[in-house]
């Protein structure tokens, strides 16, 4: 039996190529070569609880009824009997109590949520802070971004599902928001809610949007940030003997199948577990929707808090009236300003940066954050507002947590929104910097080894060790970009240029994020530093030049 | 004997035996009398004794008669029940001054306690302490419980009694640890930023409904660990805790695996 079966399966495989001709796609993919770092999985954990969200909210479908028709529940909840609730209330509490393994599925869900939002931020992060969105990646920069603003979408249309109380208040400020907009904001609320708040509408189109809009364009999406991966080739980390124009790592067939394969049931599992023993938004806690009340603690999930926050942040005085109609910049200014702001910044940061490198070569090998120290600093006060926008949404909880006066945390959190930013960015640039000279030094100077000479004529030095190649390779190949040069107002005719002004303006923009830097260390430099002779060994400067 | 007999004519003598007698009926009296004037209402023992607590522990904010001030509250009419709230719980007597006297270990001891309720309830009339009947949690419907809660309590104190922040460093507590018997006298009086609901608001019976709910909240959430109950923000904490800690070890993990 044993020595058929290769032939059956070689029989079948052969019976599939012949007709599909797929042997040469596995076979160029069994060799597509990765490069090897952790943070190249965290893209890893956002797709496969991508995966863990359609299978168990497959499930989910199964018992759910998306429907704000009225019915009284009676059940296992003794908090919820013989209470007046919505279908979408009342199945959500027997899928939960009455199904079996249903309790654990709706967990599960709701921690994939929590947990693919997790990871697409963590995953930007490190595409941001290395460079992995410069040429020729950044269209699959900007549907990296349109992937998290639609798992934005997936979530706040599924945390609406249950028609608890706190799912109803976070539909209440949709419903407050889409009313700040000027002239037509009224008429849209009637439309999206099918009548007024809350209406009897808006579960069931929620419900279409989250099951079958939002994911089927996450997955399309998916599929294309994928294809583009492979398209571009993996970015890979510097070092020795890694180029732009190589990939240094291990094949996909065995290495990265075996490794990949295997992490989709770490995620998995690591989400079951969490499904299992740690409770997740129980609805029956916060009881059916009603437009009247609002508990204490009324927040949205981890990623829609900078909203709330900016929210919370906004002064009310600024609701003007004017002749008889109310303009709510009081709601238009955290809701919609501050979050257009933000992801205007992701959307076009890729270009902007492109424009004033005025670089146009493909990068295939990923920057170290310090030699960017602008682009770091950015980084992290674009973070640094995002961590102020969310603690601003939890301010009641730091305040019972702190003993601190709710007053004084938004007035602090107003004031950080502005200057935090700043300070995190002033920072980070000045540890980049250093961190750049450090390394300078090191190249230039080598290890400290403790050991003292003293020469015949009494004068002491420490023998430094030089740097190894891959050490030195780390350290020397990056470009310090220096700011942009413009041609002059008037060309050689004396003919003013029409785009001198924007081109002075581009220049600045240069200036601001190349003026200070640190130029890695140069061979002739290295070359004039080994006289000096308190360098272990003989002239090491020759790889350099190779 | 001899001399005690000798004695028998003394002209004191009568009066020694009538005083002796006496001792023993009122001694037999206080052994068997029946004891119910001590154990539930407050004799005027009991508010002499409080009296003296009051003026001891209370009446340099309160005043010696309780009158209060224009930054402390008159204590007349406020009832036995707000008393054995405050002191009961510990906020009062307040240790320092802030946005609110928070509960602490009780320095009154029952007895104590139970006198300067006495007392303050000697000055006007107001609510009393609830019976052993009226805060039975067993007695109550959780699910009148719960509808009452969420309209009129979670708003400050979280849908499930974790506690909240008002205005000004003030807050609601957690309602975790606190007895039905204060919990019934919180509602009755409304102590420091909480409003008052009484029997009009709220009937007794939908009191201890309240009670009923809130004492069913402690024993824990059905879908594994509470987190605290404090909603999305400490999942989003754990999240990324547990969640991504936990992933991003196995990546590093995976990663330094040599191939």
């Amino acid at each position: 039996m044993t020595t058929t079966t290769p032939s059956k399966v070689a029989g079948a495989a052969d019976y599939l190529d012949q007709r599909t001709s797929i042997g040469t796609v596995v076979k160029n993919f069994a060799r597509k070569v990765f490069p090897d770092h952790w943070s190249f999985l965290l893209g890893e954990i956002a797709l496969y609880s991508f995966v863990v969200l359609l299978i168990s909210g497959f499930f989910l479908t199964m018992f759910f009824v998306p429907s704000m028709g009225l019915t009284t529940y009676h059940g296992p909840v003794a908090s919820m009997d013989g209470q007046l609730m919505s279908e979408a209330f009342a199945s959500t509490l027997r899928l939960s109590f009455e199904v079996r393994g249903g309790l654990l599925m709706r967990q599960v869900h709701h921690w994939a949520a929590l947990l693919f939002m997790a990871a697409i931020v963590t995953h930007m992060m490190r595409v941001f802070f290395t460079g992995a969105f410069r040429k020729p990646r950044e269209l699959n920069w900007l549907i990296g971004c349109l992937l998290m603003i639609l798992g934005l979408a997936g979530g706040f249309t599924g945390y609406s599902l249950p028609d608890d109380v706190l799912s109803g208040n976070g539909l209440r400020i949709t419903d407050g928001v889409v009313k700040a907009i000027p002239v037509i904001g009224s008429y849209m609320s009637y439309f999206v809610f099918g009548g007024e708040f809350p209406g009897e509408d808006i579960i069931p189109r929620l419900f279409s949007l989250h099951v079958m809009v939002v994911p089927a364009l996450i997955l399309s999406f998916v599929g294309l940030h994928l294809l583009f991966v492979v398209l571009h080739k993996h970015t890979q980390y510097p070092g020795g003997g890694r180029t732009n124009t190589n990939v240094v790592g291990f094949p996909l067939f065995p290495v990265y199948v075996a490794k990949a394969g295997g992490f989709f049931f770490v995620v998995f599992g690591v989400l079951v577990l969490m499904g299992g023993t740690m409770a997740i938004n129980n609805v029956w806690n916060y009881g059916p929707y009603d437009p009247s009340p609002v508990s204490a603690g009324a927040q949205p999930d981890w990623y829609m808090l900078f909203l709330e926050g900016s929210l919370r942040l906004m002064p009310g005085q600024a609701e003007i009236v004017i002749a008889g109609y109310t303009l709510s910049l009081n709601v238009l200014i955290p809701a919609m300003i501050i979050p257009g702001l933000l992801f205007t910044f992701l959307f076009v940061y890729p270009f902007v940066e492109a424009k004033v490198t005025g670089d146009k070569r493909e990068h295939h090998v990923l920057d170290r954050p310090r030699n960017v120290p602008v682009r770091t600093g950015l980084g992290v006060a674009f973070l640094t507002a995002f961590i102020v926008l969310a603690v601003a949404g939890s301010n009641d909880l730091v305040a019972t947590h702190f003993h601190m006066s709710l007053n004084a945390i938004t007035w602090i959190l107003r004031i950080l929104l502005f200057v935090g930013p700043v300070i995190a960015f002033w920072i980070t640039k000045r540890i980049c910097l250093s961190l750049q000279r450090k390394d300078r030094e090191l190249v230039l100077h080598g290890h400290e080894t403790g050991k003292i000479v003293r020469f015949a004529n009494g004068e002491y030095i420490e023998v430094h060790r030089p740097l190894n190649e891959q050490e030195r390779w780390l350290r020397v190949n990056y470009d310090a970009h220096r700011p942009l040069e413009i041609e002059p107002a008037e060309d050689s005719r004396g003919v003013r240029r029409k785009s001198y002004k924007q081109d002075r303006r581009w220049q600045k923009l240069s200036r601001f994020f190349y003026e200070d830097r640190v130029e890695p260390v140069r061979p002739s430099e290295l070359h004039e530093v080994q006289g000096h002779g308190e360098l272990e060994g003989g002239p090491v400067a020759a790889e350099l030049n190779s | 004997m001899k001399a005690l007999a000798a004695r028998r004519h003394h002209r004191f003598t009568p009066v020694v035996i009538v005083m002796f007698a006496l001792l023993v009926v009122g001694g037999i009296y206080a052994a068997f009398a029946p004891s119910s004037a001590q154990a539930d209402t407050a004799t005027n023992q009991d508010i002499q004794e409080g009296e003296k607590l009051f003026l001891a522990n209370c009446a340099t904010c309160h005043g010696a008669n309780a009158e209060g001030s224009d930054i402390y509250p008159s204590l007349i009419g406020v009832g036995a029940a707000a008393v054995d709230f405050q002191v009961g719980t510990g906020r009062m007597p307040m240790q320092a001054s802030g946005p609110q006297a928070p509960a602490k270990p009780a320095q009154m001891n029952e007895t104590q306690t139970k006198q300067l309720s006495a007392y303050v309830a000697s000055l006007g009339p107001g609510p009393s302490i609830p019976s052993a009947e009226q805060v039975d949690p067993e007695k109550g419907d959780i699910a009148n419980g719960a509808a009452i809660f969420r309209t009129n309590c979670a708003m400050c104190h979280n849908a499930v009694g974790a506690g909240g922040a008002l205005s000004e460093g003030k807050f609601a507590p957690s309602l975790w640890e606190t007895t039905p018997t204060h919990l019934y006298e919180a509602m009755l009086t409304g102590p420091q930023s909480m409003p008052v609901f009484n029997d009009g608001t709220l009937t007794s019976e939908e009191k201890r409904d309240v009670i009923a709910f809130v004492v069913d909240q402690r024993e824990g959430s059905a879908g594994g660990l509470s987190l605290g109950s404090l909603g999305p923000v400490s999942e989003g904490v754990w999240v990324w805790i547990v969640g991504m800690g936990a992933l991003i070890g196995a990546a590093v993990w995976i990663g330094a695996k040599s191939s």
